[in-house]
């Protein structure tokens, strides 16, 4: 829509630049288009809601086929079920533990470490681009 | 030689003020440090503007045609004012971290790590 | 001139002054009532918005827009005694300014919106808006100066008020711990840029980019000041080696101000693309500084990642991988600046890698505000960060979870989310560069959604625990804001190329243009 100001000028607001919406993404080497994917990606929700429609719907609420079944064992309380966040990824921060073991301790949390890191990478800059390039 | 001295000095300021700033472990003196790096700072671009036989750049009465740039003095102003700012912010971290930690001891405010 | 006329052409002027005058006058609205002040903030930071659109749809249309304060017309850059010297400070909106200005207005519209009901328990408010209206006009201020005293200011003023809000809470001298550490290190940062703007000045007595990009000869002062300028700028943004300040400050800083912060890291990442870019271009040895930039950018993906892992604290997660997304953009702006001497190179994959770099800009900005949003809704529910003590809140806060499930799935690259679709573009471009900084990039892809499972399941999934029995969803301002930044995650994963053809590829072009530049601001001198 174009507008008439006082002075005659005419402003163009809101004028879209023509584009097609659901063009694919050019990566410069292929093509992404999301379109498509969304397309499958619902026509598979679909087919899978339709297998679960087919399953078992009814059971008694409130008795033992609510209730989780641990072989026979007793439930423990709720806290105790839940894994916390410390304990996932054990095993991966075990095998990575030569790594951690330096990088972490590098984070001192001691301010002028932090700014003696800051001034040694700008000396390093400094030496690589004025001297060496 | 003569005319190289305000640069010099920066130079000498600049490495009193880092060695302060990355050696020292109290925060007052850590803000010294700063505070003497910013006068470095302002002396290098005051000095940049210094033009030999000039005058102070006012047009009224002025003894001679030929004056120092101004646009470096103002430049440093801005600076200055700057500066001051960030003392007092610094000087108010360190007022509320001596009330709650008992202490302006860098290798002891510490609690964030890793 | 009519009123609209008269916002157009100053809209450059406008978006640094009404936040700023909306910041002065937000303690004088708190003394009338609550209410009030409420309506003066929401209604400040509308008009800003609007604004910003307007000026960016200008910069869109018709190119580069100049604003010279103080002189007879906007766009007079050089006045007529001053023998082609353009003396005036001057805002220089470009294809790129305008890219970071949306991005800044639509995440300060989100997180004003969630602002206003997760502060509502605390008291003194008028300086929390106070401050925040100051770090809006600074990184406004930022992306649109076009001489580089100006950028100097603004930056300053950005670190103030940016340290201000991250102290905001005492918190029993940890925030103000955190941002004591930011602000020494932001002040050191801005006495190397200022060392670099008096050795510009010295040599080509010139403050104006335009002006120090016409007259640049690479001498090894020259090199010094470039040096000065990276190291600051990335220690701005949060690279690695110098991101030490990263996690202490987005952790302890009100939830509301950690998303706005990791816009102002963005306006220093936007700072060093303009001086890399538009300062020296092919002058300087491209390959090198590129080559500095790529490590930059892959030591931030890899060690930003790894150490999120083991973290116990949601938010200080959540800034490692702030750290590591820096790194892609690094990687990919990097990429196109190894190759900016090299036409052939640079429009077979060059410029694909700095669209996909700079598309990173906006994408991240907006799924990590939405990410630090979600955290800070928790916290509003719960009352602690540790992630130890989380547990089943997904059966009570279910809208929560949604918006952390779509912020989660967009960082790790996941389709159909727009965060898939930036790293598509820097993974193909970087891999014809050299194939092993896109395998790191890729690994370092699949770590950022193993480290998002872990948060996901320890907070949302398990069964309900008793201490958190009573707790209810998280308030509806709180949800409209994520809801914003939700809704444009889920827009720009499904419609990428239109995006990318209208504010992506301008904005690259822009930045690698320097002859453009300087021909808009000294009149194709």
């Amino acid at each position: 829509m174009r507008l008439q100001t006082k002075a005659g000028i005419s402003h163009q607001y809101l004028e879209v630049p023509e584009m097609d919406l659901i063009a694919p993404l050019l990566t410069g080497y292929g093509i992404w288009a999301p379109v498509a994917w969304m397309v499958a990606f619902v026509a598979a929700i679909i087919i899978v809601y339709l297998l679960w429609k087919t399953g078992e719907s009814s059971y008694k609420k409130g008795t033992e086929l609510e209730r989780p079944y641990l072989s026979g064992n007793v439930e423990p309380e709720k806290g105790a079920v839940h894994i916390r966040a410390s304990n996932l990824y054990w095993g991966f921060l075990q095998a990575l533990k030569g790594y951690y073991d330096v990088l972490v301790p590098i984070h001192t949390g001691v301010l002028t470490d932090y700014m003696i890191w800051f001034v040694a990478v700008t000396a390093l800059a400094l030496v690589i681009v004025g001297v060496l390039s | 030689m003569l005319w190289n001295l305000p640069f010099i000095t920066v130079v000498v300021l600049t490495l009193i003020g880092l060695v302060t700033v990355l050696l020292k472990k109290n925060i007052i003196k850590i803000l010294l440090g700063i505070n003497i790096l910013e006068s470095a700072v302002n002396l290098f671009i005051v000095a940049l503007g210094y033009r030999e036989g000039g005058v102070a750049p006012i047009f009224t009465l002025a003894p001679s045609e030929l004056m120092v740039l101004p646009t470096p003095q103002a430049l440093v102003l801005t600076s200055i004012v700057i500066g001051v700012a960030t003392s007092a912010l610094v000087l108010s971290f360190a007022m509320v971290l001596q009330k709650k930690y008992g202490t302006v001891d860098i290798d002891k405010i510490r609690r964030l790590q890793g | 001139m009519t009123f609209a006329d008269f916002i157009i052409t100053n809209a450059p002027a406008l978006l640094v002054a009404i936040p700023l005058f909306a910041a002065f006058l937000c303690p004088v609205m708190g003394k009338i009532s609550s209410t009030v002040r409420n309506f003066w903030v929401m209604g400040m930071m509308l008009v800003t918005v609007a604004v910003a659109f307007i000026l960016a749809y200008r910069v869109f249309a018709t190119g580069p827009v100049l604003y010279v304060f103080g002189a007879a017309a906007a766009n007079l850059a050089i006045p007529l005694d001053s023998g082609g010297i353009p003396i005036r400070i001057i805002f220089t909106v470009d294809a790129m300014s305008a890219f970071m200005e949306i991005i800044c207005a639509i995440v300060g519209v989100s997180v004003l919106l969630y602002s206003l009901s997760a502060e509502s328990r605390n008291s003194s408010l008028e300086g929390y808006y106070t401050l925040f209206f100051l770090m809006i006009t600074g990184v406004f201020g930022m992306v649109s100066a076009g001489d580089f005293f100006n950028f100097f200011v603004f930056l300053e003023i950005l670190s103030l008020a940016s340290a201000g809000m991250i102290a905001y809470r005492i918190d029993g001298g940890l925030a103000v711990e955190a941002a004591l550490k930011y602000f020494i290190l932001s002040t050191l940062g801005a006495i190397f840029v200022l060392f670099a703007i008096g050795i510009y000045y010295g040599q080509y007595d010139a403050l104006n980019i335009a002006m120090i990009a016409q007259r640049m000869q690479f001498t090894m002062l020259d090199k010094i000041a470039l040096v000065l300028l990276v190291a600051a700028l990335a220690m701005k943004c949060g690279a690695v080696p110098l991101h030490f300040w990263t996690p202490d400050a987005y952790s302890m800083a009100p939830s509301s101000v950690t998303a706005f912060l990791v816009v102002a890291s963005q306006a220093s990442l936007y700072g060093l693309f303009r001086v890399v870019f538009t300062m020296y271009n092919i002058t300087m040895n491209c390959v090198t500084v590129g080559w500095i930039i790529i490590i930059f950018g892959v030591l931030s993906m890899v060690v930003g990642v790894t150490m999120a892992i083991p973290q116990k604290d949601i938010k200080r997660l959540m800034a490692y991988h702030a750290v590591s997304q820096t790194g892609y953009m690094l990687l990919g702006v990097g990429v196109g600046l190894a190759v900016l001497g090299n036409a052939a190179l640079t429009s077979a994959f060059g410029f694909t890698a700095m669209e996909g770099g700079i598309f990173h800009i906006f994408n991240h900005a907006m799924y990590k505000g939405l990410l630090f949003l979600t955290a800070g809704a928790i916290i509003y529910r719960i009352g602690t960060r540790d992630l130890n003590k989380m547990g089943g809140l997904g059966h009570t806060m279910k809208y929560t979870m949604i918006f952390f499930i779509i912020g989660a799935l967009a960082i790790a690259g996941i389709p159909p989310f727009n965060g898939f679709a930036s790293k598509l573009m820097i993974y193909e471009s970087v891999y014809l560069f050299n194939p092993i900084l896109a395998i790191i990039a890729m690994v370092v892809s699949i770590l950022t959604l193993a480290s998002f499972v872990k948060v996901f399941h320890s907070v949302f999934m398990g069964p309900k625990l008793p201490e958190y029995a009573d707790v209810k969803e998280a308030p509806l301002p709180m949800l409209i804001g994520m809801g914003i930044l939700a809704a444009i995650v889920i827009l720009f994963g499904l419609f990428p190329q239109p995006v990318v053809d209208m504010l992506v590829a301008p904005a690259a072009h822009a930045l690698a243009d320097q002859g453009g530049y300087i021909a808009s601001v000294l009149g194709g001198a």
